[in-house]
């Protein structure tokens, strides 16, 4: 078994989403997908297509790029400024549209911008350039954070003196429990990702049918995963027995990666974070333990921006509300004219991960 | 992706052809033919064959 080819079988693909066709729900249903990942293979393999009309599958923030706050991407810019400084960053944050530029501009400007697959990447550049100030953008969910927190604590064994986090981390619990308490949006049912399970484990999300009453399963990412993870799913809903179903058993326990959580928290602490569609949510980022602060660019490197009053292009831009599983990105005036994955103009856009990218590639002609 | 060889904290992995250097310190009990999922560099977790099998069994049974 090589945990792919099984569960992307057409002849189960189709005879499962009979059996969701079979459920046959009444009435709108609202699924938020919050991973990126479960969007893009949604599209990607056509999904979409098989399922009721009537079952509704909301992008949540489940994309970290999408949801870096726009102050986020300037600080990283006004970065770049400095000449002792090498920025290192994943590569989907080289596009994102900062107030004024992206770091794909600001690189081509000053050439002091590298794109790393891995946080350890970041440290290979602090041993390379001693002479120089290795700024690493942290970005992402648990799954992103426990490697980053592994990086830090590697970079402390080794005493490196040259290399600093920018953390604009963030956790998944507390922006669907921020989402939940909003009354805009009727959600039926929570799509859980996958990887951020690995580490948190299912049990964390047992507050959303226990204190919401909504029902949530954690899914894996192959058509058949997402697929079953529907299925389980609707039927909680059809049933109103609202429960943590876990389809994605062959990765994800009840109480995750226990040696990962402790190394998260050994590193990082709560703190509040800039969510770019929802605002500043309390206590729903991670930044570096005082113990850690001097790998802490926040504190050893401080830059402000000033962010300027939005354009007029700025103003149209819906990914707020595509974020929020609002409006869907064909309602953006910007989508597919102004805003494309080449051009792109809005954070959802630019990541493979985001909802507007996802439209783009497989819906904007359907 | 599969685990070839294990050197210290880190583990040759591979996937098709595509072969590639994780950080297994996550892990610290997995051996070479386990699966792992890879993120950022890092194997994150196991892959659990029979849970594996337990889902698709399942997943025939909705059928």
């Amino acid at each position: 078994m090589k945990y792919v080819d099984e569960f992307r079988k057409s002849g189960l693909i189709h005879k499962v989403a009979g059996a969701i066709r079979a459920i046959n729900p009444q009435g709108e249903i609202n699924i938020m997908e919050v991973c990126g990942t479960h969007t893009q293979n949604f599209f990607r393999f056509g999904l979409d297509k098989l399922l009721p009309r009537n079952l509704n599958f909301i992008a949540g923030p489940g994309c970290p790029v999408c949801v870096s706050s726009q102050e986020y991407i300037d600080q990283a810019i006004a970065y770049t400024q400095d000449k002792d400084i090498i920025l290192v960053t994943f590569g989907d944050m080289l596009r994102v549209p900062g107030s004024r530029s992206s770091l794909e501009q600001a690189r081509a400007r000053r050439g002091n911008v590298f794109v790393a697959y891995s946080a350890l990447d970041a440290l290979s550049f602090a041993r390379r350039y001693p002479q120089k100030k290795i700024v690493f953008l942290a970005v992402g969910f648990e799954t992103t954070a426990s490697t980053i927190a592994l990086s830090i604590l590697q970079a402390k064994k080794e005493k490196l003196r040259n290399i600093f986090f920018h953390s604009s981390l963030k956790t998944i619990p507390i922006a669907i429990q921020y989402l939940l308490r909003d009354k805009k949006l009727s959600l039926s049912g929570f799509l859980c990702p996958g990887h951020v399970s690995t580490i948190i484990g299912s049990r964390a999300y047992e507050f959303i049918p226990e204190k919401y009453g909504i029902g949530c399963c954690v899914a894996g990412f192959e058509p058949l995963d997402i697929l079953e993870g529907v299925y389980l799913l609707l039927r909680q809903i059809v049933k109103k027995s609202p429960a943590v179903e876990n389809q994605y058993k062959r990765a994800v326990t009840g109480s995750g990666n226990l040696r990962a959580q402790k190394i998260i928290a050994e590193v990082f602490r709560q703190c509040d974070a800039s969510w770019r569609g929802l605002g500043r949510i309390p206590k729903s980022g991670l930044r570096l333990q005082d113990t850690f602060s001097c790998f802490d660019a926040q504190k050893m490197l401080p830059v402000k921006v000033k962010l300027p009053a939005p354009g007029p292009r700025a103003k149209k831009c819906r990914c707020a509300e595509v974020i929020k599983g609002l409006i869907k990105p064909d309602a953006c005036p910007l989508f597919s004219k102004a805003c494309s994955p080449e051009n792109p103009y809005g954070p959802c856009m630019v990541s493979a991960e985001g909802t507007c990218n996802a439209y783009y590639k497989y819906k904007k002609d359907a | 992706m599969k685990i070839k060889s294990i050197t210290g904290d880190f583990a040759e992995v591979e996937s098709g052809r595509l072969i590639r250097k994780v950080n297994i310190k996550m892990l610290p009990k997995v051996k070479a033919g386990d699966y792992v999922i890879v993120h950022a560099g890092f194997a994150i977790e196991k892959i659990d064959p029979d849970k594996a099998k337990e889902t698709l069994k399942l997943i025939d049974e909705i059928c």
